[in-house]
């Protein structure tokens, strides 16, 4: 059964690496949007301190919103999703695959690239642990939740915007259990129980988001 | 579970497909049987390809059901795939990836272990030698086609839907897959094509379809 699971993140990861400048695209973004703050608010490291939790996690929920386009869109346009859906394998456990690789180029990244920037903001150690976790928590929740908006959206003619619409809401909690995270930790009281309720929404999203994207890309190919 | 002694036969029953609101069939039932070749026929925008769509599953029809060894495919889903090749219009492999990446993919995904030497043994067969490890973006269209095609000689399915398969091939490839075709049907398989041309096919179980006519 987890064969094809292998396959489908083997090959997606080929891909990726064979055109990189897709990752380096949403990686830069993601740099750029947060360090733009300090420049336009000002290096007040109080205030730098207190807005950094959420503008990084805004940030990230950005780039990997502006990445979601591309996990299904390429394989529509020629002719790969279409054969998935005729595969005898469940089509969710390949929706799985997908967006695991896709995850591992687009999320990952994000979250390595976090603490560097967290520096900007003049967090303490501790807090920047906190970031990083909270980010390796919540971005695969994010790409999860973003493919079923992805699939729904796949085809249109403005489903850039569409897809944006449709998924942000969606990604408020992560993004308040994430970035709550990271103020916790700053604030002193630790952000263990943001962080169990970030884990409890990717088990979740991996559970549901896939059969609800596998439906969603089956009405797509219609 | 579809028993494997049973004679497979795809049964069309009243099928009804809409496209936009345009009706374009209606009431259409026919049967094939396992040996037998179906060539669908009609001029463009008769609804060929979404019959075919619509035969492979993905294509949900207005009304009307689709079944297989007696089962409706909406409730078989990836049982029937199992037992599906369909080759639509779009190739289905990826630019980025070789022929031989492109053609080891698909058959893990179809169930098939093939091995990464007779991948290559295939895709001599259809004509690509010396091209095998080139990424299939730098293919011609006729050798992108032929990738494609070489599923076929690895697939073990019963039910071939091909749309218009020999688009953009050589006198060699069509000459090539007209053979492959007459052999899975003489197998006992199931093809259903369309195609343009004249093509001088295939044994004595062909049968034409006409869409677009009130004599469907």
């Amino acid at each position: 059964m987890f064969e094809p699971l292998y396959w489908i993140i083997r090959r997606d990861l080929t891909i990726a690496m064979r055109r990189r400048s897709d990752i380096f695209t949403t990686l830069i973004f993601f740099v750029i949007v947060v360090s733009l703050f300090p420049l336009g608010i000002g290096p007040e490291p109080d205030t730098l301190r207190l807005i950094a939790p959420g503008i990084v996690w805004v940030g990230a929920l950005l780039a990997s919103m502006l990445a979601l386009e591309l996990i299904f869109s390429a394989d529509h346009r020629d002719g790969t999703l279409e054969q998935m859906l005729l595969t005898p394998q469940p089509v969710s456990l390949l929706v799985a695959g997908k967006v695991i690789a896709h995850w591992l180029v687009s999320g990952i990244p994000l979250v390595l690239m976090s603490p560097l920037l967290g520096v900007q903001y003049d967090l303490s150690w501790e807090a920047l642990g906190t970031l990083v976790v909270s980010l390796l928590l919540g971005t695969p929740a994010l790409s999860l939740i973003g493919a079923i908006g992805a699939a729904l959206t796949l085809g249109l003619r403005s489903g850039g915007v569409l897809l944006a619409l449709l998924v942000l809401p969606l990604y408020i909690p992560v993004l308040i259990f994430g970035a709550g995270a990271v103020e916790a930790t700053v604030s002193g009281l630790g952000g263990q129980s943001h962080l169990s309720m970030l884990a409890a929404i990717l088990v979740a999203s991996l559970v549901l988001a896939p059969l609800a994207t596998a439906a969603a890309l089956r009405v797509a190919e219609d | 579970m579809i028993d494997a002694n049973t004679e497979p036969s795809l049964q069309i029953q009243a099928l009804c497909c809409v496209r936009g609101d345009r009706v374009l069939f209606r009431d259409l039932s026919f049967a094939v049987q396992g040996g037998e070749l179906l060539h669908l026929k009609g001029h463009n925008g008769s609804g060929k390809t979404t019959l075919l769509r619509a035969l492979a599953g993905l294509l949900l029809p207005e009304s009307g059901e689709v079944r297989w060894a007696g089962q409706n495919i909406r409730s078989l889903r990836e049982e029937y795939s199992r037992h599906l090749l369909y080759l639509g219009h779009l190739n289905g492999i990826k630019g980025d990836l070789t022929a031989v990446e492109n053609l080891r993919i698909s058959s893990v995904l179809d169930g098939l272990q093939l091995s990464e030497k007779r991948a290559w043994e295939v895709l001599g067969e259809i004509g690509l030698k010396g091209h095998e490890d080139l990424p299939s973006k730098h293919l011609s269209q006729g050798q992108k086609r032929r990738v494609a095609l070489a599923r076929l000689l690895v697939n073990r399915a019963r039910v071939w839907i091909l749309d218009e398969p020999f688009t953009a091939l050589d006198v060699d490839a069509v000459q090539l897959l007209q053979e492959v075709i007459r052999q899975h049907v003489a197998n006992g398989g199931v093809a259903i094509i369309t195609t343009h041309q004249e093509v001088a096919m295939i044994g004595e179980h062909t049968r034409t379809i006409s869409l677009g006519r009130a004599d469907v």
